[in-house]
């Protein structure tokens, strides 16, 4: 067998799926140095209380990356999910509904823009994040508005043995696995991120595709703005914003790569999990002051992804 | 009526121009069924886009189209693959991030439902094992995991594969290009074998030799016609080559020199990271050394480590000058699509072309004038986008790049694959003459015809130096012997 | 020559000249050349930054900048420090402020080489660190700018802001530097091929570090003038800038796959962002509306402006 020109040492597929779960680890391993007691049922109950919102809102950017774009709009889109949920769907849940169902249908079309013209998604999700966020306004200019019985209740299960947080981050990592890694269509739409061009040539509509990636990433948004408002009961336009940039870090995280349609859904729930229990409990268990506390976010992320890197580094890839 | 019933294609009167390059001027084509067609012609001679056409790619701005002896006014890629009609075209069209199994799902949607990836799997092991028995390649295999001559054969074992018509046609663009010998001729064997059952297939290879045995009917295309059709058996290879309308030109004979070095000063002394012994690879001023054996064993690591020696240091490698590095793989590693040919060719030299710190515009004119001569690079105008160029000139103008640039080591990552003897020769010319100016050269080729231009060959296996041979002890039965193992 | 009348430079340039029209034909004219003077002026603040984030966008896909506005803040805070409201500190208070910019940079460029992390998340998180020390650093800080300086950021020239022309010639600079020298040329040939620039000798890791070194600095100069100009310095100065310098970038004709580069685009795109929002503000919309109506013409703009890349022909 002829030696390989490419690269030396090529990463195992199991050992690249195992980085994120070692940077989930990582910050377990921390949290429970710091604060044994937080590894309970209600101890993760607690830290994990935002992570859904989260793990769905980086499904969402999963979806968009496959297809190499990326969506600098989630975090506005799921803001408005949730204005749209604390008012149309508590007070007059058909509108409620066919509003929702229409978003999602936005934001398809602007997957359909961003193909037909070959346009830049960063920008144009850009722009879109101001739509967005603008229509959030709208809909509830002040924080308030009261969350849907269902929604509540749903979001406030208390499944025996295994906090329901990690029972929905698995359930979801599950269905978004099965998605995108083994149905035949969800092999078309990651084939469409690592060579479009010969996605076309075999006779797929590359629009469609599209379309569906981010009708795929706008369901998902409007998941996580319901979850939102399901566990905070209320919502105000900007309650989503943050999730734009930890979604992104999320798919990452789960080693997920910007272009060439390389992504894990399994590693992005991984992902958004770490982030979860990074951003906000960890950092409280180490006494940071508030005034530290964002750049401790900033800080947790550059240390979670020099781990990444030096664990690969060892194994020999490039 | 009867003649179109046995003929699986025929194009009459095909024209094709873009813009305002007129590709094809009218070219008349007939395949008949199980008939081996090989094509050839200098680069720019129209043969891609003949092809495409073919394949359903690009529709004729005038002409017509015979597929199964019925007229095909709305071709498309579809229709081509419902009909039969199969390409596998030089830039490959796999998807790296999914496995092969999931790539041959790509071109095949009926393969969904419950159960698709064993079907899938089952698919193209079968023909993997058809068409190369005793690979090693795994249907679960991420395409980015396999070296480019596996994705090669993943690539054509895929194009026939059969779910639903099979193929009828099949179009193989250099197929052998990244293959090594041993998986060539499985392919040629299985091409003959499957040609006696009834499918045709066009071959476009520059390989000369190639053509001659694995053709039954050769058409030889020139400026966007097809100016000779007819039996193999008729041609041989300075006909071939006269009629592509390249000057008649000797096939490079080893030319008789002294067989001791000369002893000009030592440029590179390279050391491959495996190897046990002393061997080393040694390149003085004004030497043209090559580096041979079966494609992908250590060739194209070797000169990537004594270009990055040039810059940091290296244990096994000692390199004094500078280093020029002419890719193979011009797209990923050589173009910059955006820019014009100058650009293209100036960006190595930048630092010669500066006036008052500024980069001086009739300078770069200068230099990329000068180029487009001395390397015959055949284009209107030298600040048209180089992709305006074919591709054989595409890699003139990478040539260039590094030819123009001070470097006093050229570093060659086989440049010369499917580009036409035209051109080659041309170039071998160029690169003789660089040599007598006291250039270096370090030339890593998989075709032993290029080497008899070089003054000293290394033979690579398994990413060690095994022989090494002056130009007086060339020959290519030793080479191929020295790639075997077990062959020395 | 072709390269002056490429499309997106032009239409930039029309579109900020059509809601200038708008607006005027609103207020009956009244306004409409001090409309274009503070235009002129808070434009200049986007193409300082647009210009640096145009160089690091040209870098190739997934380089962006996203530190910009933590940057700006951090920036505006050390110069006032420094300056201290003292005449004669002026100058080191501005070195101060372009060495705290360079410093930003050179950070988001070790952070993505040595630590291999994207540019977007390596400068989002750096964003966030630089926040938390500006917070902390200008705790309570109040310092208005010396006189000098907040009388220079808004001289006007014959009735022109000093600052917009000196931003115009710094934008005619900017463009000789991308097509007349080295450092251009390599930026440009990254953005395109990395791989083919490594091989080409182009020094890759120098041009990247120096690229994000000026986007830092002249977000560093953008926060000591923006201090200046508003007559003080507060953590959220540089907020809006972020948004504003990617899209005058993608307004103005670059591409944001990298490799090529607009420069008159920025000055034409900045001009039509800040007349845009004028005019919104003269129609008295509403918060929501202003937003909703912003982020829609910005993607009109784009459908309309962008040339598609060259679509491959099977």
């Amino acid at each position: 067998m002829p030696v390989q020109d490419k690269a030396t040492f090529r990463f195992a597929p199991v050992l690249r799926a195992l980085l994120p779960a070692l940077s989930l680890l990582v910050v377990l391993a921390g949290i429970a140095w710091l604060n044994p007691r937080a590894i309970s049922y209600f101890g993760f109950n607690l830290m994990l209380n935002l992570a859904i919102p989260l793990v769905l809102a980086t499904l969402a950017q999963m979806f968009v990356i496959t297809g190499s774009d990326l969506d600098l709009s989630i975090g506005p889109f799921i803001g408005f999910a949730a204005c749209v949920s604390a008012t149309w769907l508590h007070d007059a849940p058909l509108v409620g509904i066919a509003i929702l169902v229409g978003a999602v249908g936005a934001y398809a079309a602007v997957g359909a823009l961003i193909y037909l013209r070959d346009l830049p998604s960063v920008v144009v999700t850009l722009g879109m994040g101001f739509v967005w966020q603008g229509l959030a306004i709208l809909v509830l200019p002040q924080p308030g508005g009261l969350a849907p019985d269902w929604l509540a209740s749903i979001m406030g299960v208390r499944p025996p043995f295994v906090p329901f947080p990690v029972l929905a981050a698995v359930v979801l990592a599950v269905v978004a696995w099965f998605l995108l890694e083994q149905t035949s269509y969800g092999v078309i739409l990651r084939g469409s991120g690592g060579n479009p061009v010969a996605v076309r040539r075999a006779g797929w509509s590359l629009l469609k595709i599209k379309m569906t990636l981010f009708a795929g990433a706008g369901l998902f948004g409007v998941l996580s703005g319901l979850s939102l408002v399901g566990l905070t009961t209320s919502a105000d336009a900007n309650i989503g914003n943050g999730y734009t940039l930890l979604g992104i870090a999320g798919v990452i995280l789960g080693g997920g790569e910007f272009t060439g349609g390389r992504v894990s859904p399994i590693g992005a729930v991984v992902g958004a999990l770490t982030l979860a229990l990074a951003a906000s409990p960890l950092l409280t268990f180490m006494h940071i002051p508030p005034d530290w506390q964002i750049g401790a976010n900033g800080a947790i992320l550059i240390v979670v992804l020099t781990a990444r890197v030096l664990v690969s580094r060892q194994r020999g890839t490039v | 009526m009867d003649e179109a019933a046995e003929n699986f294609a025929r194009l009459t009167g095909i024209k094709k121009h873009f813009g305002a390059v007129l590709a094809l001027d009218g070219v008349d084509l007939k395949v008949g069924a199980g008939q081996r067609i090989g094509l050839v012609g200098h680069n720019g001679a129209g043969k891609s886009t003949l092809m495409n056409i073919l394949a359903g790619a690009y529709a004729p701005n005038e002409g017509r189209l015979f597929i199964a002896g019925q007229e095909q006014p709305a071709y498309s890629v579809g229709r081509a693959q419902q009909l039969g009609v199969r390409c596998v075209f030089q830039e490959l069209s796999l998807c790296p991030n999914l496995t092969v199994a999931e790539n041959t799902r790509v071109t095949h949607p009926r393969l969904r439902g419950l159960g698709w990836r064993g079907k899938a799997k089952t698919l193209i092991a079968g023909k993997l094992d058809e068409i190369f028995p005793g690979h090693s390649i795994s249907p679960s295999a991420l395409v980015k995991d396999l070296g480019i001559g596996q994705r090669q054969m993943v690539e054509i074992a895929r194009a026939f594969t059969e779910s639903e018509t099979p193929a009828r046609l099949v179009i193989l663009d250099e197929p052998t290009s990244s293959l090594d010998g041993h998986t060539a001729a499985q392919l040629l064997s299985f091409m003959r074998a499957a040609a006696a059952r009834g499918v045709s297939f066009i071959l476009i290879s520059h390989l000369l030799g190639e053509i001659l045995e694995n053709s039954d009917i050769i058409a030889v295309m020139r400026d966007g016609r097809v100016v000779a059709q007819d039996r193999a058996s008729v041609f041989s290879r300075e006909k071939l080559v006269h009629a592509m309308g390249a000057e008649e030109a000797a096939a490079p004979v080893a030319q008789s020199g002294t067989t001791a070095r000369p002893r000009s000063a030592v440029r590179v002394r390279a050391r491959p990271r495996r190897q046990t012994d002393t061997r080393e690879v040694l390149a003085r001023e004004g030497e043209i050394i090559g580096l041979a054996g079966l494609a992908g064993h250590g060739q194209t690591d070797l000169l990537r480590t004594v270009f990055e020696a040039s810059s940091r240091r290296s244990p096994d490698i000692a390199v004094s000058g500078s280093v020029a590095l002419v890719a193979g793989d011009r797209q990923t590693d050589g173009i910059f699509a955006l820019w014009s040919i100058a650009d293209n060719i100036t960006i190595r030299s930048l630092g010669g072309l500066t006036r008052n710190g500024l980069i001086s515009p009739s300078r770069e004119q200068a230099l990329s004038d000068h180029w487009r001569d001395k390397m015959k690079i055949r284009t209107p105008d030298m600040r048209n986008n180089i992709l305006s160029l074919s591709g054989g000139n595409q890699q003139k103008a990478l040539f260039a790049r590094a030819l123009g640039s001070d470097a006093t080591i050229i570093l060659m990552d086989d440049p010369m694959r499917g580009v036409d003897i035209g051109t080659k020769l041309e170039v071998y010319d160029i690169i003789r003459r660089e040599a007598k100016s006291g250039r270096t050269f370090l030339w890593y080729t998989t075709e032993t015809d290029e080497l008899s231009v070089c003054d000293h060959v290394y033979v690579m296996r398994d990413g060690v130096i095994v022989a090494d041979m002056d130009r007086s002890e060339l020959s290519e039965a030793a080479v191929i012997q020295s790639s075997f193992k077990g062959g020395d | 020559m072709k390269h002056i009348f490429a499309k997106p430079w032009i239409w930039s340039f029309l579109s900020a000249a059509a809601v200038w029209l708008i607006a005027v034909a609103v207020t009956r004219g009244g306004g409409a050349g001090g409309m274009l003077t503070g235009a002129l002026a808070m434009a200049t603040f986007i193409v300082v930054v647009g210009v640096g984030q145009m160089f690091v966008i040209a870098l190739g896909p997934g380089n962006i900048d996203l530190s910009l506005p933590a940057n700006i803040g951090l920036a505006s805070a050390v110069a006032m420090t420094v300056m201290n409201g003292n005449d004669a500190l002026v100058a080191l208070g501005l070195l101060a402020a372009l060495g705290c910019g360079l410093l930003v940079g050179l950070a988001n460029y070790l952070l993505i080489w040595a630590l291999r992390i994207p540019p977007i998340i390596a400068t989002l998180s750096a964003s966030f660190i630089i926040q938390s020390i500006d917070i902390s650093y200008g705790r309570g800080l109040q310092i208005k700018p010396p006189p000098a300086l907040s009388d220079f950021a808004n001289l006007r020239f014959l009735d022109l802001p000093v600052l917009a022309v000196l931003a115009i010639l710094f934008a005619i600079v900017a463009a000789i530097v991308l097509q007349r020298t080295i450092y251009g040329r390599w930026v440009l040939a990254v953005g395109q091929n990395i791989r083919a620039a490594r091989f080409a000798g182009v020094r890759v890791g120098w041009t990247r570090c120096v690229t994000y070194m000026l986007c830092g600095e002249l977000g560093g100069i953008d926060g000591a003038l923006l201090a200046g100009y508003f007559r003080g310095a507060t953590v959220d100065i540089g907020n809006e800038y972020l948004l504003s310098s990617i899209a005058v970038v993608v307004i103005g004709g670059s591409s944001v796959s990298g490799g090529k580069a607009n420069l008159p685009g920025i000055w034409g795109a900045a001009l039509f962002l800040v007349l845009l929002l004028t005019m919104l503000n003269t129609f008295g919309v509403s918060a929501g509306i202003r937003l909703l109506l912003t982020g829609i013409i910005i993607v009109a703009a784009i459908a309309v402006a962008s040339d598609g890349r060259a679509r491959d022909a099977v």
